[in-house]
């Protein structure tokens, strides 16, 4: 096991490079060029501008272009933030605690109630647990985050007066520094995880399904197992290949962000960083962001592999 | 007379710009009893229990936090690199002018001593020089003191072509000498009878010299101190994160007894103006949002038992369609628009005339605007003594479609008219903006009665107001056939905003899409206009100068006025922030207090 | 052999004469109460949608500013918004595109994630390296944001060669879905790695079953769970999709009533008229869950274990 990481770890270097080539190709030969209309821009300071000439090289072919990039990078120069003129990992770091705290606990969210809701409505079919829980979920995935967003500020904020809407940076510490960030937290959070929670819980009712009528199971309870043993042991392990699967396509979001949710709270998180870098054309920062943010689906989808091999032994990798 | 007078005041006293007890002593003085100008006032729909302005804390600090709401995020805090309100306003916190506009409408000194006047010998009878008098003994945030010098250096820094400020136009033509630390001189180089505008409002703001003399020019953009402003503001500055938060603390050295009230600061950015308008006058999380441009039911709605209102202040804003007389669908030298095209349908009068007869002004009013807007065909809409009584609006189909027949434009089998082989379609672009849509769906029906194909595009707030020079979707780049916002009139005097349609002042590439003129009209007899009133003394004539060119740009149908619009804001019920139609919000930043 | 053999023993009604596993398979589907009651809906909302002008004559751009906010009535059943457009000519308009738009993009993400997983999962050479290698520069491509960015670069483009709703419909759908196959590719993938060792397989294998067969006949039918619960989640999220980029003023034009966007003007009239965002609301979740039950419908008749 340990060589084939190995293997997979110095694979990924390759691919990573492939897909920053591509990002950067993407970016470079679509029309209206970030690049060079920032390269052409008569704002941009001449110091600037010979900084992005040196580390692009704009009047060299492409491949030149990102082999500078690549330089740079690898000399963790991540770049300049042309509108905000910060250090483009400055401008990351100012918003990643944000976005990990707040994403983050969105994706925890959603997991610690897809799992058993999931597994539950599975061991009953039909039943009125099951319906119910189907309902939310359609409910839930059908519902624009924008939407749920503004319904709860009503219900929330409005309504209730029991939580803020407006996120924001609160100065101090001690309990009631951390009893504010988690209040300011609650409707974002819920908000976002909600809905992924909704369609985690159809996935993993729908992978518990498909094992649970399986003659293993059968054989498991015919031999006297009860019903808990049966279903955590034999059933939910074997079940928990596309749940794996879910959940590694999900971590890397919780770098990445969430755009709509984020501007309905004025979260400040990478997700409206890479919105307003990406209307404003500042290119350095959406290569950073999404380049990051490709290193995580790699890493992830390389977890999500060895998590296979230990949940179904019988899966074997070359 | 007396009436429209009356009606005015009215409005004053509903937009804060009064106060209830000035109104009643000005009706008493016209011969009616208090209890009638109270009822007066009542039918006037101003609740009865309205307190006046002045400031009444009578010590400095103390006041608690002050949170502001400004949907659009400020992303620069150099006052002279500011081209959207939103980071005039940021900058304001920190930095201030000489003097600003008061909620009369008349100048309030800041860093002045006083106001220059003929009998304090401030102001010369030729209106060829002013002389500014600075208060002794202010002190930068860092301890320097701020002298005549700062003064001049953000005259050369403005007015230095390679550092691209904004504020150049405001520093233009004139010279600015010291007289002593104290005391410095601007000469005009020709009689300029609008004096108060270097050194005054939201691009009057100073910078300090002894940080910014490295980064004049050309190296401008790298100053640190772009990021971290240091000024003579009543906060000082603790914390910018672009687009998203700005926060300041109580300047214990501000120049001004017993300001500011409040103890720190706190600007926050994004969202949009509807949660915004909530935050404050539904939950009271926060105390004041800017530029709520939300339709009025909506705000009627937040009103009804919340926990602040929304302020109504008179000003001259103008929402407008603006009309493109150069061609956006070409490219000359790497620049659509150009100066160097001339608009395939849009250079024929009649076209643009059809056009202004299919904006429904009444009905944009009744959904949307309410409180906030008045309908008019002015683009100049105040002060009183500027505003044309000659023009005329109206909506008509039948008289537009009329005027489009006579130009050749025959309907096609699709029912859009056409001439040689041309199609009647416009791309009609405005900033996303519940209101803006809404008013676009309006005028798009109309049109499409009259023939017209129209399409719609909503460009982001953030960007379509932003300084990008990158960004091809903003206002001043204007790659569309018709575009409409709104102006701020933010001094209460034309000169600026009628210089702005001056040719001289066409945005183009070449001035990074920073020049005013961004219709790209050219009309000789208004610049002659715009350049005699410049220099005009005599209040009446150069009144009359600016209603002249107020009458060329309805003529010539420039902009299409849609709406004298008031300024919204929200605010919560025990704040009293000083407001002018006048100024921007934060102008009078220093005299707002808490109620308690 | 052996597929046919287990169903032979698990379900003694396939002994009947004329068997045909898609007769079976349309049997079962109809034996499935709400995947039956579902397709009906589903077919009576596009009929809706697309015929709905012949028989509701009312303009869906027609502005009466006099009879804005109405709740529903005779006159306008589902009311009418604040500028006093018909609410139900405007979802019935937009409904085609909106439809459209979430049905056209979950056919392409299926389509091509499940062909991308399979080819994948069965996969033990450099090819699996190298399809992973694309689901994961996909993955990578962050999804709104690269969605925001190509219109953002293409749509001028686009419009100029198929008008502006055409322009921006053929970007979205080939968009929204090119980008949403990536999870099905992945959830096939898994389940493939898992059931090509399973024993029914081996069985298959050893009695000489090519691979196109044992993927056709014994893995494919066993891996359809995840994917069409991925098929259906994606409806929704294209027509969600297709809203959010209204919401950052990059979809269609600001005047095109889709079902998401109509949501989203409605949004800010939540206490005021809660009308005007219940019908498109339930629009969206009506689809989805018709959707939904033709998938579970699906499955249950292509899946040979389970016992009608």
């Amino acid at each position: 096991m340990s060589q084939y990481i190995l293997r997979r770890l110095m694979i990924a270097i390759p691919s990573l490079l492939g897909i920053s080539l591509v990002l950067f190709v993407v970016l470079a030969l679509a029309p209206g060029d970030p690049f060079s209309e920032l390269a052409t821009n008569p704002n941009v300071p001449p110091g600037v501008q010979a900084a992005l000439r040196a580390k692009f090289g704009l009047d060299d072919p492409i491949y030149l272009r990102y082999l500078h990039w690549l330089a740079a990078m690898v000399h963790g120069d991540w770049g300049f933030s042309f509108v905000s003129r910060i250090d483009v990992d400055t401008l990351i770091l100012q918003r990643l605690p944000t976005t990990l705290y707040v994403i983050g606990s969105a994706q925890l969210l959603a997991l610690s109630i897809a799992i058993p809701v999931g597994v539950y409505a599975a061991t009953r079919p039909y039943s009125l647990f099951d319906q119910l829980a189907n309902t939310f979920a359609f409910i839930g995935f059908s519902l624009p985050t924008f939407f749920t967003g503004i319904l709860f500020i009503l219900v929330f904020s409005v309504k209730l007066d029991w939580l803020p809407f407006v996120y924001t940076e609160v100065p101090g510490s001690g309990i009631p520094w951390v009893l504010e960030m988690i209040r300011q937290a609650i409707m974002p959070v819920m908000v976002l995880g909600l809905f992924q929670a909704a369609s985690m819980t159809r996935f993993v009712r729908s992978a518990m399904l498909d094992v649970i009528r399986l003659d293993y199971v059968t054989t498991a309870r015919a031999k006297g197992l009860g019903q808990t043993k049966v279903i955590v042991k034999h059933v939910m392990r074997n079940a928990m290949i596309p749940v794996v699967t879910l959940i590694a396509l999900q971590m890397p979001a919780v770098f990445g962000g969430a755009i709509v949710t984020e501007q309905i709270f004025r979260i400040p998180g990478i997700g409206s960083l890479l919105i307003s870098s990406i209307l404003a054309n500042d290119t350095p920062v959406v290569m950073a962001v999404t380049f990051v943010f490709a290193c995580l689906v790699v890493l992830f989808n390389l977890i999500a592999d060895v998590l296979y091999g230990w949940l179904d032994p019988r899966i074997s990798f070359r | 007379m007396f009436d429209r007078n009356l009606r005015t005041m009215i409005d004053d006293v509903k937009g804060g710009l009064m106060d209830r007890r000035a109104f009643v002593k000005r009706m008493i003085a016209v011969g009616l009893t208090a209890p009638m100008a109270n009822q007066i006032l009542s039918l006037g729909g101003v609740a009865m229990a309205q307190s006046p302005n002045p400031y009444k804390p009578t010590k400095r600090g103390g006041g608690g936090p002050l949170k502001l709401l400004w949907w659009q995020g400020p992303t620069l805090l150099n006052p002279h690199f500011a081209t959207g309100t939103k980071d005039q306003d940021a900058s304001r916190i920190f930095y201030e002018p000489l003097a600003s506009w008061d909620v009369d409408g008349h100048l309030n000194p800041i860093l002045a001593a006083e106001i220059p006047s003929i009998q304090n010998g401030g102001l010369a009878a030729d209106a060829k020089s002013v002389t500014w008098k600075i208060k002794p003994g202010v002190k930068w945030h860092d301890g320097q003191p701020f002298t005549a010098d700062d003064l001049v250096f953000n005259w050369e820094y403005a007015t230095d072509p390679a550092t691209a400020a904004v504020s150049s136009g405001t520093y233009a033509d004139m010279t600015v000498t010291k007289v002593d630390d104290l005391t410095v001189r601007i000469t005009f180089e020709k009689p300029t009878p609008f004096w108060a505008n270097a050194f005054v409002g939201a691009y009057g703001c100073i910078i300090p010299k002894h940080l910014f003399a490295e980064f004049k020019g050309g190296k401008s953009r790298e100053a640190p101190n772009n990021l971290k402003p240091i000024g003579t503001g009543p906060y000082k500055f603790v914390e910018f994160k672009p687009g998203d938060l700005i926060r300041g603390e109580i300047n214990p050295d501000y120049h001004m007894a017993n300001r500011p009230s409040f103890d720190t600061i706190e600007m926050k950015g994004g969202g949009d103006a509807v949660s915004a308008a909530r935050a404050v006058i539904q939950t009271g999380e926060y105390d004041f949002a800017w530029n709520i441009q939300v339709e009025d039911e909506v705000l009627l709605r937040l009103e009804k038992g919340g926990k602040g209102k929304t302020l109504y202040a008179v000003g001259g804003d103008i929402e407008f369609i603006a009309i493109n007389f150069t061609d956006p669908n070409t490219e000359v030298d790497g620049e659509r628009s150009s100066m160097k095209t001339k608009h395939p349908i849009l250079s024929d009068p009649k076209v643009r005339q059809a056009l202004a007869l299919l904006v429904d002004r009444e009905s944009i009013k009744k959904v949307i605007y309410g409180r906030a807007g008045r309908a008019t065909a002015n683009y100049l809409n105040g002060p009183e003594e500027f505003v044309s009584k000659n023009t005329k609006w109206e909506f008509s189909v039948e008289k537009a479609s009329a005027l489009l027949d006579e130009a050749g434009w025959k309907a096609g089998s699709d029912g859009i008219r056409e001439k040689d082989g041309k199609k009647l379609k416009f791309l009609y672009q405005t900033s996303i903006n519940g209101p803006r849509q809404k008013t676009q769906a309006i005028v798009k029906q109309a049109c499409q009665k009259a023939g017209i194909d129209v399409e719609l595009k909503s460009v982001v707030a953030s960007v379509f107001f932003s300084s990008d020079v990158a960004n091809p979707d903003t206002y001043a780049h204007f790659y569309a056939d018709l575009e409409m916002f709104q102006i701020p009139m933010t001094q209460p005097d034309p000169a600026l905003a009628m210089r702005r349609y001056h040719s001289r002042y066409v945005a183009t590439k070449e001035n990074k899409w920073q020049g005013s003129n961004f219709p790209r009209w050219v009309n000789k007899d208004y610049d002659a206009a715009v350049d005699a009133a410049d220099i005009e003394i005599d209040p009446i004539k150069r009144a009359d100068l600016y209603i002249k060119c107020n009458d060329l740009m309805w003529q010539d149908n420039v902009m299409i006025p849609v709406m004298h619009r008031l300024a919204v804001e929200a605010c919560s019920n025990t704040l009293r922030p000083a407001l002018s139609g006048w100024a921007n919000q934060t102008d009078n930043l220093q005299d707002w207090y808490r109620e308690t | 052999m052996s597929f046919m053999a287990g169903l032979t023993l698990a379900s003694p009604s396939a002994e009947r004469r004329g068997y045909s596993p898609w007769r079976e398979a349309w049997r079962r589907y109809r034996r499935h109460r709400p995947a039956v009651v579902s397709a009906v809906l589903l077919l009576l909302l596009i009929a809706a949608v697309v015929l709905g002008p012949f028989i509701w004559r009312v303009s869906a751009s027609d502005i009466d500013v006099v009879a804005g906010m109405q709740g529903p009535s005779l006159a306008h059943p589902f009311g009418t918004d604040d500028l006093g457009q018909d609410i139900l000519a405007r979802m019935i308009y937009g409904g085609r595109i909106s439809l459209a738009v979430g049905l056209a993009a979950m056919l392409v993400s299926v389509f091509v994630g499940t062909l991308i997983g399979a080819l994948a999962g069965m996969s033990r050479g450099p090819l699996g390296y190298a399809l992973m290698w694309l689901t994961d520069l996909f993955l990578s491509l962050p999804q709104l944001p690269l969605l925001l960015m190509l219109i953002y670069l293409f749509r001028d483009g686009l419009k100029a060669a198929f008008g502006p709703e055409g322009g921006i419909f053929i970007l979205i759908v080939l968009v929204i879905g090119g980008l949403r196959w990536m999870p099905v590719a992945r959830l096939v993938r898994a389940q493939f790695l898992s059931l090509r060792e399973k024993e029914f397989v081996e069985a298959a294998r050893a009695l000489g079953a090519s691979p196109t067969r044992q993927v056709i006949r014994h893995i494919l039918p066993n891996a359809l769970g995840p994917v069409i619960i991925a098929g259906t989640i994606d409806v929704a999220a294209a027509i969600i999709a297709e809203s959010t980029l209204s919401f950052l003023g990059l979809g269609f034009p600001p005047d095109t009533p889709t079902w998401g966007r109509i949501l989203y003007d409605a949004k800010d009239f939540l206490d005021i008229g809660p009308h005007w965002a219940l019908f498109p609301g339930a629009a969206i979740f009506i689809a989805v869950v018709a959707i939904n039950f033709i998938g579970d419908g699906l499955r249950d008749a292509l899946d040979a274990r389970k016992v009608i």
